[in-house]
């Protein structure tokens, strides 16, 4: 099967070096960075590729336009890999609907597309008869969208919980182990590489309420908005209530809760029993499901990373390739 | 005051009635009323415990009523309240009058804060303190945790819930 790569951030190249390395019979046929692009049908030299744009800062040609390869390129499944946009999801959004009107299918891991136009761009894709995927969008390498379209296929999801900002994960293990202000976490997730410079939407509880967005729409279908979640962020927490939290055999965790049955949609520091399930060290990313059968589920693992983000992402594309594409 | 007691009655028709009429003859409020039916008793007899509210200095007129009715007390006990939730409030406590804070849940009679643990660091910090807050029914701590939440976005503390699975 033929991909199209747009973006060659930290997931991109994660995406092209195991495509590269594995054989899973994908080939990349076309690749844009925010700067160029080059496209060949019989497929591009990769390491070739990766090792010009780490010299020169750009990939390929630099009058190739990323919508040109969306355009013109020959591929099945478009890659759309670049940065996430919260407020207008663009140009994601463009990018997809041009891959969408030539009836490619859709693999991304941008957050803005699929929290704001899901609707819309899952209509087109039907209409098509193409496949829209988006499992590294929440919990990076946590197969959370095949569990519940295939794992649990048949039961009634009740509630989920999870546990869906790395960033704010780390920073309160650290408060919580060695009695840190959040301010000293921050600094040392910013050293780590965990956190952004700005890291104002992961520690107000931002991304997290993206994702809880993007998991209620997919099992629920609601069509509910980043505005519906009741978000409350982890900047104003001191180590003394970690402590009091503590001495009761208990911490705090971001915790992003949806329950349709009370109506209720929230991102926010909870107390939480020191050995629940949810309660995972550093930056790991963990979700528990409730459901009619299955009755509880957790799953946990790494929720960031460049090679973490594109299992989940191959993990879409070898889907599409059983499910649509016979001829490879 | 609340209070809790297990009554043992005649298991005939009219008796539960019986039992119960003078609590308010006494001015007292049911809460709760749990029926215990001992599998397997032939002693025809009924087991029921009741959680009620009761004005100061009317206890013993209540035993007294009860006795005559012909229903034996097996035990009278403060009222353990049976749900417990703990949660962490911080910001500027002090200044916002903490007590009146906790006032607000103790004055619903239904729910109390019945242990609160405290940290100020500097002054001109933000506090942070733990309370644990108990009712008798479920419902009710729902009831004490809205009027927490409403309390704290008044006085802009950040108000950390418990997360409880329930779905």
């Amino acid at each position: 099967m033929k991909i199209a790569l747009i973006g060659l951030g930290s997931v991109g190249r994660g995406v092209a070096e195991m495509i590269t390395k594995k054989d899973l019979g994908l080939t990349i046929t076309g690749l844009a960075d925010s700067k160029s692009g080059a496209m060949n049908t019989n497929g591009l030299d990769i390491p070739i590729l990766l090792a010009h744009k780490k010299k020169n800062g750009h990939c390929g040609d630099q009058n190739i336009s990323t919508l040109d390869i969306i355009k013109k390129a020959d591929y099945d499944a478009l890659v759309e890999v670049t940065p996430t946009n919260a407020l207008s999801g663009e140009p994601a959004i463009s990018y997809i609907k041009a891959a969408l009107a030539r009836k490619k299918h859709i693999v991304t891991s941008n957050k803005g597309p699929i929290a704001l136009a899901n609707k819309e761009l899952r209509a087109m894709a039907n209409k098509n008869g193409v496949a829209l995927r988006y499992e590294a969008t929440v919990a990076g390498a946590i197969p959370i969208m095949h569990t519940l379209e295939h794992g649990l296929a048949g039961n009634e999801i009740l509630a989920l919980y999870g546990v869906l900002n790395g960033t704010c994960n780390y920073i309160l293990t650290r408060m919580a182990d060695e009695g840190l202000t959040y301010e000293q976490a921050l600094m040392e997730a910013r050293e780590m590489g965990y956190a952004e410079a700005d890291p104002t939407y992961d520690v107000k509880g931002i991304d997290a309420a993206i994702k809880l967005v993007i998991l209620a729409n997919t099992i629920w279908g609601h069509d509910v908005k980043l505005n519906d979640v009741d978000c409350t962020g982890i900047d104003l927490l001191t180590p003394d209530a970690l402590r009091l939290a503590g001495e009761e055999g208990c911490t705090i965790r971001l915790i992003a809760e949806a329950i349709p049955r009370k109506n209720i949609l929230r991102v926010s520091p909870r107390i939480i029993e020191k050995n629940h399930p949810l309660v995972v060290d550093g930056t790991l990313n963990a979700l528990t499901l409730e459901t009619d059968m299955a009755k509880e589920i957790t799953l946990i693992g790494r929720g960031a990373g460049s090679v973490e983000t594109a299992s989940a992402i191959i993990g879409d594309l070898l889907y599409i390739k059983d499910r649509y594409d016979r001829r490879t | 005051m609340q209070i809790s007691m297990k009554l043992e009655m005649k298991d005939s028709p009219g008796q539960l009635v019986a039992a119960l009429k003078p609590i308010s003859d006494v001015g007292g409020n049911i809460i709760a009323v749990i029926h215990q039916r001992e599998p397997g008793s032939d002693h025809g007899t009924l087991d029921v415990q009741i959680v009620l509210e009761l004005p100061e200095g009317r206890l013993e007129k209540l035993v007294v009523l009860l006795k005559e009715q012909g229903v034996h007390i097996q035990r009278i006990g403060e009222q353990r309240l049976l749900y417990k939730r703990t949660v962490i409030l911080i910001g500027h406590l002090m200044h916002t009058d903490l007590s009146d804070t906790v006032d607000q849940i103790d004055s619903t009679g239904f729910a109390e804060v019945s242990e609160l643990a405290m940290s100020m660091p500097a002054v001109k910090e933000r506090s942070s303190s733990r309370l644990t807050i108990k009712s008798v029914t479920k419902e009710d701590m729902e009831s004490a945790l809205a009027i927490l939440r409403r309390v704290s976005q008044q006085k802009s503390l950040l108000l950390i819930e418990p997360l409880e699975e329930s779905a």
